[in-house]
């Protein structure tokens, strides 16, 4: 930046543009950062949902409570399924960094597996408890419940459509810089996600079943 | 101002050890061992919890959600560490700054949320008529 000011000096008043002189890899180093900002707000949001679900958390209207409605060896296994698609896209990562585009475009098919089974293992829990009559309106714990954790299975829904997105044009046009650099921000929303999770399953099942 | 970051990042890049010469690597590709430590651990700290509540070990609910929730926070920290390689030099220190500023904004909205809730709830509630009669 210094140098390229020093050059600028001399030219006169009207060379104002100095955007254009940082460099053709500037926005990519900026896009890691604001994508990162783009994170913290979201941590924000769930910030806020964790907030209210702890205030209205115990507000049953006499209504079902935690313990009556949750079955924890299915968190678990929802767990394991957001944890085992974490490591398998940290392994996308690593061939991404190989050029292997072929093992790339594996490791992301079985990520997207594991989200699926995730999203799909908590609209089964969603509609059991809704079978079961413990619907979002039922009381202040069930909304907060719903909000909480369907907010974050949205997340994953749509993280999951990003990752057919880019497979598509990982498929089209290779492992081409500005595919790296969206595997990327892919990358850092979805361990974001797994660790909103932990949030989730402590807070949310575990302390709920311990009351 | 984001151009001295970005100068800063290409100084520390190398030391790393990348491989990949752009910008890109301002957060790392990290390494398989970074992901299966990460990984290991992670494992560890859920399996525990859970072994914890669906087994009542500890017998006491307090100590429970007490453990529960170091472990937690523990695993937020291994996840921050091997799966989003997080450090204090990435972008020139400004991601691990949104980060401070994140947690530091999350603190306050829970703590406060909580706090002056609660205390809403027990002033607030709803009295009796015998102590109506006694209020000043």
């Amino acid at each position: 930046m210094a140098s390229h000011a020093t050059q600028s000096l001399g030219d006169g008043a009207d060379d104002r543009v100095f955007l254009d002189l940082e460099g053709e890899h500037h926005p990519e180093g900026s896009t890691m950062l604001g994508f990162w900002i783009y994170l913290m707000s979201d941590c924000l949001i769930f910030a806020v949902l964790f907030a209210t679900y702890a205030v209205l958390g115990r507000n049953y209207a006499a209504g079902p409570a935690p313990k009556d409605l949750f079955d924890l060896s299915l968190v678990a296994v929802n767990t394991s399924m957001l944890l085992f698609s974490s490591i398998t896209y940290g392994f996308a990562m690593l061939e991404m960094a190989k050029d292997n585009i072929a093992r790339t475009q594996l490791w992301l098919a079985v990520t997207g597996l594991f989200g699926a089974a995730f999203v799909g293992l908590e609209l089964y829990e969603f509609a059991h408890l809704i079978h079961e009559g413990a619907t979002p309106q039922r009381s202040a714990f069930l909304s907060s419940f719903y909000t909480l954790v369907g907010t974050h299975g949205l997340h994953v829904t749509f993280g999951i459509v990003w990752l057919v997105i880019l497979m598509i044009q990982v498929r089209q046009r290779g492992l081409i810089a500005e595919n790296q650099r969206r595997l990327m921000c892919l990358s850092m929303f979805w361990h974001f996600l797994d660790v909103i999770w932990i949030g989730v399953f402590t807070f949310v099942y575990l302390m709920g079943v311990l009351q | 101002m984001s151009g001295a970051a970005h100068a800063n990042d290409h100084g520390h890049g190398h030391g790393h050890g990348h491989a990949h010469g752009h910008g890109q690597d301002a957060h790392g590709h990290g390494s398989f061992k970074d992901y299966v430590t990460g990984f290991v651990l992670s494992v560890i700290l859920t399996a525990i919890p859970f072994w914890l509540v669906m087994g009542d070990v500890l017998g006491d609910k307090l100590v429970t959600s007490v453990v529960v929730l170091g472990l937690a926070v523990v695993q937020i920290v291994v996840h921050m560490i091997y799966f989003l390689h997080m450090n204090t030099k990435s972008e020139g220190g400004w991601t691990f700054l949104a980060l401070i500023f994140t947690i530091t904004i999350v603190v306050i909205t829970l703590c406060g949320s909580i706090w002056v809730m609660h205390h809403l709830n027990s002033n607030m509630m709803p009295t009796s008529v015998e102590d109506m009669r006694h209020a000043p």
